[in-house]
């Protein structure tokens, strides 16, 4: 791209730490309000589709060295691992535990085995949406 | 706990997933493969004799009970389809081993050859309408992929017809979900069944019943098969054999699941509607089968004719028809498998497609060739072999429920079977050689053990049906008794 986009460029450089950190919290949030691993993971892939728009493959590729397919095919691979970890204790296939825990800086912190689940489908979905767009830009 | 029902959609997910990283080493891919495929069969052999032992089994994911949870039931019915469907799958995909070109491979053959059968695993073993839905997208995504995969003219527009039917039946799927949802309130699927029991099933919930119908029908092939032929003979051997072995025949299952678990109440649509059905499939099937001169459009106008068959079972709707038709889906599994894989092979043999292009092939493959009449007699039913059993009960069935046009109109399909499938043979195996023995292209040994097991299974399976009848006639009470499949399922939620 030689267009001139510098006001684009320079203002993506500061929406894209605004977008991945408000795909955290939704992701986080989702445990007891709206969000989640699908919408985080949703949000936080525009983050990475923006910078692709803006900047061209290879730069982005150098910032960010991963194969999405591999992400997708991983967080896909933590979902059902940690549904399989119930089962491994005896309990049935994808039950979740939570409990509350003293952590250092935090305070009393609700920790949830569901959150690993999340993160998978987070995962998952960054992974896919990101391979989508890229094959797509590819044939044009 | 019953955990072990989960194994057998967990086993090839997780195996997909883990392919995925193989990529680079096919070898590797190969190892993990085998060993996933022997541990699937071996769970699944597990659960058949688990039900066989403890009755019904379910499994409520994390816990939550139902109707409110998701949950997996495991039946002799669907115990019978993921054992048959884990085997079959394991011989095409080691027949593919060896007959799957390297460029394909690369482009992860195999993780999705394992996610379509952990969709279709999962298809046999849900309890609840929605998770269905479900896992018939993970196996119609797989298959979009493989359908595609490769590329080529032909393949590419005969899979978008492919894609674009079946997203418009998954809407449809939707939609009458929603309907159902709607008007039931429930989507587990025992659950509904006791709730249209209660309400009766009045115009509105027969509407639905129609609308799956369609959505099955679509899926198996049954009368609305007119995207099947193109898009089964278009891919190569071991993919077109996974599709026609195990898709077309979750559409069979689902149909069954459905129309004798929750919307039996209704003898217009059962005897009228779907009898009309099948038989026209059959006619329409044996029209194609004997029409056209590509093997693999007579092979595909085959699994129509099948399809016909099974569902011939369920309009005639009596526990002796159910058995037949179980009978017949275990048989029409392997038996579509096989078909498939010689067919693409005589296609990579000899580069042509049309009867009246080959001859003689018996000289140069006499395995092949033997095994393609051992092929067409169990597609034909003839007694010792796999095919017999499935028929005969679906007869004892539609003379008992009095359907002797439904039974004349099966057992006629058979001697078309026959004959479309000697045409392959006569014309293909007899007669003057077109290839010389020093020209003709090799068709090694480990190529043929997958088929030759096929082959064994197709005598097997007629041979054994003794051995089967216990569990076969188990799903078929459970059908007939569908207060069987509910009380395993809410029996103690409700108490």
């Amino acid at each position: 791209m030689k267009e001139n986009d510098v006001i684009l460029r320079t203002v993506t450089r500061v929406v894209v730490f605004i977008i991945l950190t408000f795909g955290v919290e939704l992701f986080l949030s989702g445990h007891h309000n709206p969000g989640g691993g699908f919408v985080g993971g949703l949000v936080l892939s525009s983050a990475l589709v923006l910078l692709y728009v803006v900047f061209d493959i290879e730069t982005v590729h150098q910032g960010v060295p991963f194969d999405f397919r591999k992400i997708a095919a991983f967080g896909a691979m933590v979902s059902l691992l940690s549904g399989t970890g119930a089962a491994v204790l005896g309990k049935p296939f994808l039950t979740q535990g939570f409990g509350y825990f003293d952590l250092p800086i935090f305070g009393l912190t609700e920790l949830a085995t569901v959150t690993i689940f999340e993160a998978g489908v987070a995962l998952t979905v960054i992974g896919t949406v990101v391979t989508i767009i890229l094959s797509i830009s590819k044939d044009v | 706990m019953n955990n072990i029902l989960v194994l057998p959609m967990l086993i090839p997910l997780l195996t997909g997933f883990v392919l995925f990283f193989l990529r680079p080493s096919i070898r590797a891919q190969k190892i993990v493969s085998i060993l996933s495929l022997l541990s699937l069969v071996a769970v699944s052999t597990n659960i058949l004799f688990r039900i066989r032992e403890d009755g019904i089994i379910r499994l409520d994911f994390g816990g939550w009970q139902p109707p409110f949870g998701i949950l997996f039931v495991g039946d002799s019915f669907s115990a019978l389809m993921v054992l048959t469907a884990s085997v079959v799958s394991t011989l095409i995909i080691t027949y593919a081993f060896t007959a799957t070109e390297r460029r394909m491979e690369n482009m992860f053959f195999y993780p999705f050859a394992f996610f379509l059968v952990a969709g279709v695993n999962g298809s046999f073993l849900t309890g609840d309408m929605f998770n269905l839905f479900v896992c018939f997208e993970v196996m119609l995504l797989a298959s979009y992929v493989l359908i595609t995969l490769g590329g080529g003219k032909v393949r590419l527009a005969e899979s978008m017809k492919y894609v674009a039917i079946n997203v418009v039946a998954s809407w449809f799927f939707l939609v009458a979900l929603a309907f159902l949802y709607g008007t039931v309130g429930t989507l587990n699927m025992a659950h509904v069944s006791v709730r249209v029991a209660e309400a009766g099933q009045g115009p509105l919930l027969s509407a639905i019943a129609i609308v799956f119908l369609v959505v099955f029908a679509l899926k198996a092939g049954l009368f609305l098969y007119f995207w099947l032929p193109g898009s089964y003979s278009s891919p190569p051997g071991p993919i077109a054999a996974l599709m026609a072995a195990l898709l077309t025949k979750v559409g069979v299952y689902a149909m069954f699941r459905t129309f004798t678990l929750m919307f039996y109440h209704d003898d217009f649509i059962l005897g009228t509607i779907i009898g009309t059905m099948a038989v026209l499939t059959i006619i329409g099937g044996c029209l194609g089968a004997v029409a056209y001169t590509d093997i693999r459009q007579i092979a595909s106008y085959n699994v129509i004719i099948a399809v016909g068959f099974m569902i011939l079972g369920l309009a005639v709707f009596n526990e002796q028809a159910f058995k037949g038709s179980v009978f017949y889906l275990i048989h029409d599994m392997v038996i579509k498998g096989i078909l498939f894989l010689i067919v693409g092979a005589m296609v990579y043999l000899t580069g042509k497609t049309k009867i009246t292009e080959m001859s003689g092939l018996i000289r140069n493959y006499p395995a092949l060739g033997w095994l393609l009449f051992l092929t067409t007699l169990g597609l034909a039913g003839i007694p010792p072999l796999s095919g017999f059993i499935g028929k005969m009960y679906v007869g004892l069935g539609a003379v008992e429920g009095g359907d002797y046009f439904l039974l004349f109109v099966g057992f006629a399909s058979s001697l078309v079977v026959l004959y479309s499938m000697l045409r392959i043979f006569m014309n293909c195996f007899w007669g003057e050689t077109i290839i010389n023995r020093e020209d003709q292209r090799l068709l090694p040994t480990r190529r043929l053990i997958p088929i030759a097991l096929l082959g064994v299974l197709v005598v097997a399976i007629g041979v054994g049906a003794q051995a089967l009848e216990p569990f076969v006639s188990d799903a078929a009470r459970v059908m007939a008794n569908p207060e069987l499949y509910i009380d395993a399922v809410l029996g103690e939620v409700e108490s």
